[in-house]
């Protein structure tokens, strides 16, 4: 059974709805990994054992009355980042300010999850409140990258990537605010898709900068991405800003064919900064796109180095706003040695969160407090129209735009807390893409010398989904899917051990 | 751009954490390395364009004027770390 | 002591007469048992986004064409960012850099004639919980009722002079927002409040005086007699050559006196940016068009109509169009029983003196058209008379019985049978020698005391032209 995790969400689904195994099948081999593999890693802050059975019988259910049959990934166990409320499910935003904080609703995605029979396995790891590129800022420790456990994972969301890289789930939910999809599925080794501004509702992500913020899928490959995306896609009217003219069917874009598609590469993406064997492996990518009929091409797009400034400002002045009303009086921690109201609030704050969430709040604090404001935040927006402008006279000349993730692979543990300021710039080639509210996909794409998986981005015009699907599937024919090595070598120990064993038996009747 | 330990102390309270005296130094410092970074943004000329806050055209959004919604107190109160005949308790808010 | 002049500025907040809050789906209604109108998104529970009323606008956009403004056509919201237990996101959905209405302003009747109160801005708001302290364990409770019930703030220019000025601002005010239905305008449940801006400034001088701005008063009276008390305590500083330093003071009206609210703590820093989770509003034409057509009947027009058709007098149209229930009221029932004199009538004499009687504000009648129209009836059938009517009303307006049964149950109505008229009569002749000897010979008036006694025994309730009748045709027989 404990195969069965290697496999793709899509074939899990399939073999449920085929009765060739249950969905309690599917439960257990899946909550035996991650007792087995989770200790190591520590991709989840709640793993949620006896709901998942719950929830198993409960769509086994409907899946024996026929009431899921239109739904792919109906019985397939899954994760949810820790920032998206589940209903009586702790929910902390990896803060010790939420530590204790069960909502009393269920997020929009959580509730079309649940209607599409999936069964959410655990909340996973992330930074504090999403503020981080290498889920370190966890309250709860962090977590270790399945390729190397001497390395992070990425982050924001790097619980999600991280435990579907190490088979502990089949897909996963992240969100992406400045690449914390992207950039940790490039580090992890798997695939992690951002949709356009506005597709997926945002009604139950707990925000960390509202007019960036967009929830996305982690799988191992595109078609398992795609199939999750569309189960969360949709106008949802809590949403304002969610998007209603536009119809989501990305499955109908698996297909192998980028004949006459034509790619942009951002020459600004591959100066300096970029790691050697990180820009051979997007040249090569490249090469094969071009060899499946594709039309590449080098480009200016101008601007790129202003994308991490102006998305700080945004971000962090947002952030101080939406983190403000954690303060004690209505859930969550609760400061117990403050006398007086402005004790209450400050020490509960102060006690609550951890420094990176502090200095971004201190810091959107600042470019919006009087005076500054103009210089600063209006600036920010202002750049922001200038690289939202640059994307669409690119997409004037091209379908996708393709480049790398991150400038390097995945850091070691500790490397990026001592510097805030490098670990901003490590976000250079995703922050853009939410400053336009854009969609992308990481794909893997190779790996460096010392083995990590390499992340190419291929970023689509708004609502251009269906075209970097496309090519991601198409590119993945081309390439063979990695385990994490010592989860391979584990499952080659597995079979070897079995092959001792049969070989043994004879010996025994010998 | 120099960020003074007063700086730091109004942004911290405007935010309301508390920086103790002996961080304040070295927050007053990251501060000011960031937002010298930051302000790296002045070298790209913004005159003439219209800030932008929202990414996609979309605009009026509403809901009718209906009520949807029933009393959910216990629901609401259930993560209150204090609370009081129905109410959020917090300390004293009148002199 | 030198010349002053108050000046004086107002924001107003008015909750808007919307079924559901701003941005969530609760209820609005008054009252309630505390966080009972409460749900997660307008107790700000993390995650939770608004999703904007649409009646909000069109309530603003009305407010904002009767008071003459023009209307912003391309507006958005803003966050206000502070903390304090009423307010659960710690922001408040506002507008600060384009408010719905600007440039307005209404004319006001004062003791020098006509005058104009310019009005600077209408903005869109959510409504702050409210806090109660707690006496036994020494806290503060806070209930989210009427967290995001939706507010329009009315900001004038520094305009007014003076308490009467402000008064008549503030009731104009009221009534136009009556008349257009987007509020009651209830001052003792907080559905209008003013904050006064008020600095003081010698005779002459060109430039404003410092301003305090002053919270918490919840009646015309109140606000008047807060003018006054911050008029002379601005005055006095001045006098002795000392500064009036920029605050906001709460009044407290029990003692006569206003408070420096203490606000070391909070810097007045709001940190004002665009909400990103509210896209903008864009009001094409043809959007205020209809919201133009669709603007009631305004006071003034209402008068002038009240004059022509219905034929009353000015005054009577003044009084009653003064109160929007008033000038409901009386339409409505009208439109029942088609007697406008009457109907002005029985609200320009009875109505006032019970309202004058019991203190109360015209909006507090709580009878219907169809009770006073079924009276109305009553007495133009000749069902009741006169004296038993008014009894009749004040029940009505007291008790808010049904007449119609109340006459039947208390068998109030008129006796018109002239056999029990005439027994009842001749018996009172009989038992009066004195009374028929005067009008014998002569004294007319003597015919009086019998009618009297014969509606005392027929307890007020004898139609009195028969009565009248009768009494004298038997004199006259004997
Ligand atoms: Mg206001
Ligand atoms: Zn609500």
């Amino acid at each position: 059974m404990k195969d069965l995790v290697k496999m793709s969400a899509l074939e899990i689904g399939r073999m449920i709805k085929a009765k060739e195994i249950t969905v309690l099948d599917a439960v257990k081999a899946q909550l035996e990994v991650i007792k087995q593999r989770d200790p190591e890693y520590h991709c989840f802050i709640t793993v949620l054992e006896e709901e998942a059975y719950a929830q198993a019988a409960e769509v086994q259910k409907r899946i024996d009355a026929g009431e899921l049959d239109d739904s792919p990934l109906a019985g397939v166990p899954m994760a949810v980042k820790d920032n998206i409320c589940t209903k009586g499910v702790k929910t902390t935003c990896a803060s010790k300010i939420l530590y204790n904080f069960e909502p009393i609703y269920d997020a929009t995605v959580i509730e079309k999850l649940k209607k599409a029979g999936a069964v959410i396995i655990g909340k996973t790891n992330m930074d504090e409140f999403a503020m981080g590129s290498t889920t370190e800022t966890s309250h709860f420790g962090e977590t270790k990258n399945p390729w190397d456990t001497s390395c992070v994972p990425g982050g924001s969301s790097g619980g999600s990537a991280a435990a579907v890289a190490a088979e502990e789930v089949f897909y996963a939910l992240g969100s992406d605010t400045g690449g914390s999809i992207r950039q940790p599925a490039s580090y992890c080794g798997v695939t992690g898709i951002k949709p356009t501004y506005g597709t997926v509702s945002r009604y139950g992500l707990i925000a960390y900068a509202s007019s960036l913020d967009q929830i996305g899928t982690f799988g191992r490959n595109i078609s398992d991405c795609a199939v999750a995306l569309e189960v969360i896609s949709g106008h949802d009217a809590k949403d304002s800003t969610s998007v209603s003219t536009e119809s989501f069917q990305y499955t109908k874009a698996l297909v192998d064919d980028v004949k006459g598609l034509r790619i942009g590469i951002p020459k600004d993406y591959l100066g300096a900064g970029l790691e050697e064997d990180v820009k051979e492996s997007i040249l090569k990518a490249a090469e094969i796109f071009r060899s499946k009929g594709a039309i590449v091409e080098e480009f200016e797009l101008h601007s790129v180095d202003y994308a991490v400034p102006s998305y700080y400002v945004v971000a962090c002045a947002e952030a101080s706003s939406n983190l403000s009303r954690f303060d004690g009086v209505k859930y969550g921690y609760h400061s117990e040695k403050a006398e007086g109201l402005q004790e209450v609030y400050k020490n509960t704050r102060s006690e609550g969160f951890g420094n990176e969430v502090k200095r971004r709040m201190m810091i959107g604090a600042f470019v919006l407090s009087s005076g500054y404001y103009d210089a600063f935040y209006n600036k920010a927006l202002k750049v922001r129209a200038i690289i939202n402008d640059g994307f669409q006279k690119a997409f004037e000349k091209y379908d996708i735009i393709l480049g790398p993730t991150a400038p390097e692979t995945a850091p070691t543990l500790g490397e990026s807390l001592s510097d805030p300021l490098k670990m901003y710039l490590s976000d250079i080639y995703t922050v853009s893409v939410n400053l336009a509210g854009l969609p992308a996909v990481s794909i893997p794409c190779g790996r460096d010398s010392k083995g990590l998986p390499i992340g190419m981005q291929l970023i689509g015009k708004h609502f251009g989904e269906n075209e970097i699907i496309r090519a991601a599937y198409s590119f993945e024919q081309s390439v063979e899917y990695e385990r994490p090595t010592a989860i391979a070598a584990e499952g080659k120990e597995d079979k070897s051990s079995g092959n001792q064993e049969e070989k043994s038996s004879p010996k025994k009747e010998d | 751009m120099r960020i003074t330990e007063d700086t730091v102390k109004y942004v911290a309270a405007l935010a309301k954490l508390t920086v103790s005296e002996e961080e304040q130094q070295k927050v007053a410092t990251d501060l000011d390395r960031i937002l010298d970074y930051i302000e790296t943004m002045n070298g790209l000329d913004t005159d003439g364009v219209e800030p932008m806050s929202h990414v996609l055209p979309v605009k009026n959004v509403f809901r009718e004027d209906i009520v949807t919604n029933q009393d959910n107190r216990e629901q609401l109160l259930k993560n209150a770390p204090k609370q009081k005949d129905g109410c959020f308790a917090v300390p004293k808010t009148v002199e | 002591m030198k010349a002053y002049e108050t000046v004086i500025g107002l924001e107003v907040h008015v909750e808007l007469a919307t079924k559901s809050k701003i941005f969530c789906g609760c209820t609005t209604q008054f009252g309630g048992d505390p966080n009972t109108h409460v749900c997660p998104v307008c107790s700000g529970m993390p995650g939770t986004l608004p999703v904007l009323n649409k009646q909000v606008v069109e309530f603003a956009m009305a407010a904002g064409l009767a008071l003459n403004c023009s209307i912003t056509q391309k507006c958005k919201f803003d966050r206000k960012n502070y903390f304090y237990p009423d307010l659960p996101k710690a922001y408040q959905i506002s507008q600060l850099y384009l408010p719905i209405c600007r440039d307005g302003g209404i004319e006001i009747e004062t003791a020098a004639g006509k005058k104009t109160v310019r009005i600077h801005e209408i903005h869109m708001e959510e409504d702050a919980g409210k806090l109660v302290h707690d006496p036994w364990e020494d806290c503060t409770l806070v209930d989210y009722n009427r967290c995001g019930v939706p507010l329009i703030e009315i900001v004038s220019e520094p305009d007014m002079r003076s308490a009467d000025e402000v008064i008549a601002y503030l009731e104009k005010l009221r009534l136009i927002l009556q008349y257009l239905g987007v509020s009651d305008c209830k001052m003792q449940e907080g559905s209008l409040r003013a904050d006064i801006n008020l600095s003081i400034r010698e005779v002459g001088a060109p430039e404003f005086g410092t301003r305090t701005e002053m919270k918490n008063m919840n009646s015309f009276k109140a606000i008047a007699r807060a003018i006054e008390g911050e008029r002379k305590r601005q005055i006095e500083l001045l006098e002795y050559g000392r500064k009036v330093v920029q605050e906001t003071r709460r009044w407290d009206d029990n003692k006569d006196t206003s408070f420096a609210m203490r606000s070391k703590e909070d810097a007045q820093d709001y940190r004002y940016f665009p909400e990103p989770d509210l896209p903008p509003i864009e009001i094409s034409d043809e959007w205020l068009q209809t919201v133009k057509v669709r603007q009631p009947e305004l006071r003034d027009e209402k008068m002038l109509r009240y004059e022509k058709e219905f034929d009353i007098p000015e005054y009577d149209a003044l009084i009653i169009t003064g109160s929007k229930h008033l000038a409901d009221l009386f339409e409505e029932t009208v439109a029942l029983c088609g007697k406008p004199k009457e109907v002005s009538n029985w609200l320009m004499v009875e109505t006032m003196r019970l309202l004058k009687e019991q203190e109360m504000e015209p909006e507090a009648i709580s009878f219907t058209p169809a009770q006073l129209s079924a009276l109305i009836k009553l007495v133009d059938g000749n069902k009741i008379n006169r004296t038993v009517a008014k009894e009749v009303f004040e029940k009505i307006f007291k008790e808010n019985v049904d007449p119609e049964e109340y006459v039947e149950k208390n068998g109030l109505g008129m006796v018109s049978d002239d056999g029990l008229l005439r027994s009842t009569i001749e018996q009172i002749i009989a038992n009066s020698p004195q009374s028929v000897a005067d009008y014998k010979s002569g004294k007319v008036k003597a015919m009086g005391f019998i009618v009297g006694q014969t509606m005392k025994e027929m307890k007020g309730k004898a139609d009195p032209g028969m009565v009248n009748q009768i009494v004298k045709e038997m004199l006259d027989a004997l």
